[in-house]
């Protein structure tokens, strides 16, 4: 498995979740986790992805999310998850 | 599993507070090129390089992307050239063909600096060793991205005052050779004492005999980091201070771990060590001089300061160390002056002298860093200030370094633009007693009785 993790913050609006899985589903992306909140009508969400079975790579993964972000207004970014589990995991 | 607090933690550090890899650094040695023919020596050296760090800046720049974590230089360093040269260098003449070599096969790799044209002559120099040093300001004037470091001293050897002396002479030559640059061949040298052989970080870095044909080095960054973690604790005791300091130092150092490796196996280069630095830049938000005003100073360099400093670098060293599994190079605060939005404004409102600038040097990694001086200071007091830092460096057992630019045909109350990473100086006042007489005096200080350890 290798897991990435994608983070949307932006306005919220109508469909961000359903453009965003669309986008993941279309690649074979599978999901494992979906956290999300709005704050003062800013969403936030956090997705753990497994993308050991992308149809893509990753650079084409997260250039094709920064511009579907950039057509519903939010910012869209994929990182691998080791980098969160170095930085707060001992 | 991760959860997402944790998540935008470090993303914002990432995106508001200035955190970055600030180099990955790629050690190669060289001492398998030696020739006694100086064209077959270049030609060994390019390849060389290639085959190791061809790859280096396009493997930098997929680890940035992937893990969304800036990298913001991609360095080679290489075995001190006058130790390589010696085998077929006769001229200054020579050692200026090896570094044009040098500076198109970095150019070639991609990367934004090449270190390693230097000496090592902390106890005496050899012929080699001479004609290196005295083809410095020609290599500086006519180069590009190669770095020069000459050590001076050391704890177990004391300090070569010859060397000194002729370092004086060699800065305010490179001043004059690239005085219509605003002197800017001296910010890419650097004078030394005790220099660690895995340094990282530019102008002083340089794969040292001690090392493997080839490994990998990263620097980290963050002062940025440090600066708005201290803000939340604003006002409370030193050791919510501390514990501040050194939660947010492992933090940074993870990510400096997990490059390293990450850039070590798809390299396959072993991993050499993580410098623990705070290493600014001019950016806002990116001061180690805007950390010591959060603990409570008005400016960088009122009385406390050296105490700050202190806590500071003791502190990220405390946090860095758990964080990965070898730590080495310079490791504390940086403490440099043009690369230094705070420093700078410290130093522009009074708040900063050279001689509060050399007390701090005492308790953090390095030295009198990118400090603009009057051009018409002369050669003797340069090497007066730098016999001052390596006393420093050598009783204290710790790494001192002078970088020092006498910007030519300017004078206190003006300012140097050097751009980018190296940012703008205003010219320092030097002390206006001399010491001709003290540099004058051959040979050298001898080392001091605690090295005498066996």
């Amino acid at each position: 498995m290798h897991k990435s993790v994608i983070t949307v913050v932006g306005k919220d609006t109508v469909g961000i979740i359903a453009k965003v899985c669309t986008y993941l589903a279309d690649r074979k992306i599978n999901i494992l986790d979906i956290s999300q909140t709005i704050v003062q009508g800013f969403f936030n969400m956090m997705m753990i992805v497994d993308t050991s079975g992308m149809d893509t790579d990753f650079t084409s993964l997260s250039e094709g999310l920064d511009r579907l972000g950039k057509e519903i207004g939010v910012q869209i970014k994929c990182q691998k998850e080791e980098i969160f589990d170095m930085m707060h995991r001992i | 599993m991760i959860n997402m607090n944790e998540v935008f933690e470090t993303i914002d550090m990432v995106e508001k507070e200035n955190l970055d890899v600030r180099t990955i650094t790629m050690g190669i040695s060289l001492l398998d090129c030696a020739d006694s023919d100086v064209d077959a020596l270049c030609g060994k050296i390019r390849s060389k390089i290639l085959k190791y760090a061809g790859k280096l800046a396009a493997t930098a720049d997929d680890i940035a992307r992937e893990f969304g974590v800036p990298i913001v230089n991609k360095r080679i360093s290489i075995t001190p050239i006058s130790i390589v040269g010696a085998s077929c260098c006769s001229s200054t003449a020579d050692y200026l063909k090896i570094a044009r070599t040098l500076d198109r096969t970095a150019a070639e790799t991609g990367i934004n600096f090449l270190g390693g044209f230097s000496a090592i002559v902390s106890k005496g120099m050899t012929a080699s060793d001479r004609l290196l040093i005295e083809s410095i300001p020609d290599v500086l004037a006519e180069t590009g991205i190669i770095c020069c470091s000459v050590n001076v001293g050391s704890t177990k050897t004391g300090i070569n005052m010859d060397a000194v002396r002729l370092m004086g002479k060699t800065i305010k030559q490179t001043a004059l050779r690239t005085a219509d640059r605003d002197s800017f061949g001296c910010a890419k040298l650097v004078v030394l004492c005790n220099a660690p052989d895995d340094n990282p970080f530019m102008a002083g870095a340089f794969h040292g005999v001690t090392e493997a044909d080839a490994i990998i080095n990263v620097g980290v960054s963050g002062p940025g980091v440090v600066k708005y973690a201290l803000e939340k604790v604003h006002g409370e005791s030193f050791e919510v201070l501390c514990e501040t300091v050194k939660k947010t130092a492992f933090k940074i150092t993870r990510v400096g771990q997990m490059v390293a490796q990450e850039a070590s196996r798809r390299l396959g280069v072993p991993f050499g060590i993580i410098d623990l630095s705070l290493a600014p830049t001019p950016a806002i938000g990116d001061s180690v001089a805007d950390i010591l005003q959060e603990m409570g100073l008005e400016k960088a360099g009122a009385p406390g300061t050296t105490a700050a400093l202190a806590l500071l670098n003791d502190q990220v060293k405390k946090g860095g160390v758990m964080a990965s599994s070898y730590v080495g190079g310079l490791s504390g605060a940086f403490i440099p002056v043009s690369e230094d939005q705070g420093m700078i404004e410290a130093v522009e409102c009074g708040a900063l002298s050279i001689e509060k600038l050399e007390a701090m040097t005492c308790v953090c990694s390095v030295g009198l860093d990118m400090i603009a001086i009057p051009g018409d200071t002369p050669d003797s007091t340069i090497s007066g200030i730098i016999a001052d830092e390596a006393a420093i460096g050598m009783i204290n057992q710790k790494t001192t370094a002078v970088r020092i630019i006498p910007v030519i045909g300017k004078n206190v109350g003006e300012s140097v633009e050097f751009g980018g990473l190296l940012g703008h100086a205003p010219i320092m006042p030097v002390n206006r007693f001399g010491c001709e007489e003290f540099i004058s005096r051959t040979g050298r200080i001898p080392a001091p009785i605690h090295s005498f350890k066996n």
